[in-house]
């Protein structure tokens, strides 16, 4: 049992400690935005925020995140409006989908530290997120075109693409 | 029951537009929902066809008639649909067909997505469907207002009368036009007039996937539904012999246990409980026939059966006699191996049989398919079984295939539950389709120029075919294994290219771009050999090869002008170039690499692309990024290894994928020929690994003839 607040609401977990949070998210909180990728941290589909900190949640067992605020793409704004959202609609990133939501997650993890990052930065802080559908491209454009938005004091939206 | 009617047939060309015999039609599933088989649906709702639906209220609903797996079906396809309709560009709602042959894709016979067929083969057809419906409008207000047809146009979404400047919106038309009849003819637009097709479009479906609303087939909940997790028997064949499952059904939040044929299923409320307690099953397996099988053994089968039992798949001139002997023969043995898809949604389907029917939350390629073996397995009408076609976290060829399904199935029918299967990651990369592994013969004889007079080609491989729809193979060839060797366009006196079937058991599927993925690569390095040999540079070795004025030679010489190749390069780099046709496109790429860390390190790709018409400019860019990445992926890491009939990869670890820090900038020029549609999805694919392998072989002098890529492998 863990109780945790996801995206800003309070919630009381009755499932086994050692139940990855991924599954706690997806199959009793009912939140499907975060993806089922590998199981074994090895992919990243399944990014989320624990306390800010980008996070595997299919290797962070509900225990672990007890007490903690958890936001998942769902949360990260109220109408998708989030920078890096509105960065990821100006490139048109994604294709296939699957991975963007934890891509998403881990860059907006990336910019809330960093908001100014390198290629370098970006590679180091993006390679643990696959995208089979090869994105990587308009991925870091997104990147660069959040950042733009966000040093120029304005949301991405005000930002041509 | 209303019998379906035809659909449109093309009679003849008039004045720069398509005249057509025009029978409108509607999916069955509407028209037994409708009663009868008219153009009208209730209260005023006209749907013409099977991929349009206007309210008199404004609202529009389009049918996405291919499934959307990355590639952008869900906005080429009303791209298509809208230009003809003069359909305000976003004003309109979507969704995914259901399982009905009124969808099936011209070019291919059958409701499948996939041979980068969405655009080539829906291309005509829609545009019709689109102009037609749009004529329907017209002829309602002509009704209206007492004036001919002829006096009539369109703006995006309304009527006008040229003459008095009159207008009406479509949504004031649709009553009215809903109790016309199709029109016998149908004119669709020159290109030039074209105001969505061929415009850098953006994804419809981009807002829903940055938001984490977009439902993959793996985020389906109908209510009282079962999660499964299935241990399968590790070799392929194998069966289930016994299951002590006492500990497992002990486990926390397990509801059942199902013995399979091949495996046995746990099931839960949650996945994870079901998977968890998959790992206390103990099982043992009649493990079958390929229990001994491993990599040595397939390649003894391949060197084997090339020997003993090639078939003819191409020959010109004298064909393999003409193949000389002395040091003007240069020959090489080319090597692939089996490759797993890998989406990132792992295979997953869920279904829900009741008294009543089937109904199914798929992420496939193949709704027909889908519905077919639903039916089979739950032994029900096909007419029982709804398929939901959701969106696909990847396909890659492996949605086209149905084994997911079928076990969601007989799961539901034998838990009277609505049943989810979700494979692991494990699962996926130990039970797939795989891409064929292959070996090839190659010898040229080289003229005193050091160009090819002679070029054999002999492929031993498994046949994909031969499982799928064995009447494609003709005379012992199967089309998938020779594609992109047997039609390569060098012109070269005698050729002869043979295919031996060999099939060691491992089960093989399309894998994006099919035979190509291989072909391509021995055939264009194969190429550099001989040009290395004569001491002539790649692209001009090519051109002497090929017809002049050819589209081939347009993105050769496109990808070389886009690359300044031949220019200066930064110290530690090289280049290599490669050229393939595929899926009607003709795609030319120069790779520039170099060797960080003893690994090799792509930097940029150029990428010529004649695709015909580009429908979606900006989703051609976007699938060029896409093949690269995937073609990459398995250049240099990609291969499935089999030791006593299992593989041994599990996961990215192991089994990894192209990540953000190698992947290469990528710059794509759309080579305009003019032509109807190409494929899209695949044709950037093919030229990937035999561009970078070029490139590498001119950094090292050392040749690579096999893949994945090793630096210092064996030749």
């Amino acid at each position: 049992m863990a109780t945790l607040t996801i995206n800003g609401r309070p919630v009381t977990l009755e499932v086994a400690d050692d139940m990855p949070l991924l599954w706690a998210i997806r199959d009793y909180v009912g939140l499907t935005g975060t993806k089922f990728g590998c199981g074994a941290g090895l992919c990243g589909a399944c990014t989320v925020h624990v306390d800010g900190e980008a996070t595997r949640s299919c290797i962070t067992p509900v225990a672990s995140a007890d007490g903690k605020e958890i936001t998942t793409i769902e949360g990260l704004s109220s109408a998708g409006d989030h920078p890096v959202q509105l960065a990821w609609v100006a490139e048109d990133a994604p294709q296939c989908g699957y991975c963007q939501s934890g891509q998403i997650m881990q860059a907006a993890a990336l910019l809330a530290d960093n908001p100014d990052p390198s290629d370098e930065d970006i590679d180091r802080a993006m390679k643990g997120n696959l995208c089979r559908c090869g994105t990587y491209n308009q991925i870091r454009a997104a990147i660069k075109h959040a950042a733009a938005a966000k040093m120029a004091g304005r949301d991405g939206e005000e930002v041509s693409a | 029951m209303t019998t379906r009617r035809q659909f449109l047939k093309v009679s003849a060309a008039v004045g720069g537009g398509l005249l057509v015999g025009f029978r409108l039609g509607a999916p069955e599933s509407a028209m037994a929902a409708d009663g009868e088989g008219g153009n009208s649906g209730s209260a005023g709702v006209f749907e013409p066809n099977a991929w349009i639906e206007m309210h008199p209220d404004g609202r529009t609903m389009l049918t996405v008639s291919g499934s959307e797996m990355g590639q952008g079906a869900m906005t080429v396809i009303p791209m298509m649909i809208a230009e003809e309709l003069d359909l305000p560009w976003g004003e309109f709602d979507t969704r995914f067909a259901p399982a009905d042959e009124a969808y099936a894709n011209p070019a291919l016979g059958s409701q499948v997505t996939g041979g980068s067929a969405t655009v080539r083969g829906f291309y005509t057809k829609l545009r019709e469907v689109g102009a037609a419906t749009r004529e329907m409008l017209m002829q309602a207000a002509a009704n209206r207002w007492g004036v001919p047809l002829s006096e009539l146009r369109t703006e995006p979404g309304v009527v006008v009368h040229t003459a008095t400047g009159r207008q009406v919106e479509y949504k004031d038309l649709v009553a009215d036009a809903a109790q016309l009849e199709p029109p016998e003819e149908v004119f669709t637009k020159d290109r030039e007039d074209f105001r969505i097709i061929g415009k850098p479009t953006k994804r419809l479906d981009t807002p829903q996937k940055v938001s984490g609303q977009a439902d993959f087939g793996i985020d389906a909940r109908p209510d009282g539904l079962l999660q499964a997790s299935i241990e399968r028997c590790p070799v392929f064949g194998g069966k289930l012999k016994s299951v002590d499952a006492a500990e497992a059904k002990k486990a926390s939040g397990v509801e059942q246990v199902i013995e399979l044929e091949h495996g046995v299923a746990v099931l839960a409320g949650d996945w994870w409980s079901a998977d968890q307690a998959r790992k206390k099953l103990s099982v043992e397996w009649d493990e079958g026939e390929l229990a001994d099988l491993d990599d040595e053994a397939v390649d003894k089968q391949f060197q084997e059966g090339v020997k003993a039992d090639a078939r003819p798949a191409r020959t010109e001139g004298r064909g393999a006699e003409a193949l000389g002997n002395d040091e003007n023969t240069h020959s090489a043995t080319y090597r692939v191996p089996y490759l797993a898809h890998t989406t990132m949604e792992p295979m997953n389907a869920t279904a829900s049989v009741t008294d009543e029917g089937v109904t199914l939350w798929v992420p496939t390629q193949a709704p027909g398919s889908v519905q077919k073996v639903a039916a089979e397995v739950a032994g029900v009408d096909p007419a029982k079984v709804t398929v939901h076609t959701t969106f696909l976290g990847g396909g890659f060829g492996r949605r086209f295939e149905t084994d997911f399904v079928r076990e969601a199935v007989e799961l539901s029918k034998r838990a009277g539950r609505p049943v989810k299967v979700i494979y692991t990651r494990p699962d996926d990369v130990r039970h797939d389709f795989y891409r064929p592994a292959a070996y090839n013969e190659l010898s040229a004889t080289l003229d005193d120029d050091g160009l090819p007079v002679t070029w054999v080609h002999r492929i031993a491989g498994p046949s994909i075919w031969s499982r799928v729809a064995p009447g494609m193979v003709k005379d012992g060839i199967d089309p998938a294994a020779v594609e992109g060797a047997a039609d390569h366009p060098y012109q070269i006196e005698n050729i002869a290219v043979s295919y031996a079937q060999v099939d060691p058991g491992i089960p093989v599927g399309f894998w994006r771009s099919v035979g190509h993925s291989q072909n391509a690569w021995i055939v264009e390095s194969f190429l550099d050999e001989l040009a290395r040999r004569a001491e002539i540079d790649p692209v001009e070795y090519r051109l002497k090869l090929l017809k002049d004025d050819s589209r081939h030679v347009d993105v050769l010489k496109r990808a070389a002008e886009m690359a300044d190749w031949g220019g200066e390069l930064p110290e530690g780099r090289a280049r290599g170039v490669a050229l393939a046709k595929s899926f009607g496109s003709y795609c030319a790429q120069v790779a520039e690499v170099s060797i960080e860390d003893g690994k090799p390190r792509v930097h940029k790709v150029w990428c010529a692309l004649d695709c015909g018409i580009a429908v979606n400019p900006a989703g051609v860019e976007r699938q060029v990024h896409s093949s690269i990445a995937y073609g990459l992926t398995a250049a240099l890491s990609g291969k499935i290894t089999i030791k006593n009939g299992r593989v041994q990869e599990q996961n990215f670890n192991d089994y990894p994928a192209v990540s953000m820090d190698q992947m290469p900038e990528v710059e794509v020029g759309i080579v305009d020929s003019g032509q109807p549609p190409g494929g899209v999805g695949e044709p950037g694919l093919p030229p990937l690994a035999p561009a970078v392998v070029n490139a590498l072989v001119s950094l090292t002098g050392k040749p690579i003839r096999r893949l994945p890529i090793e630096l210092d492998g064996e030749a």
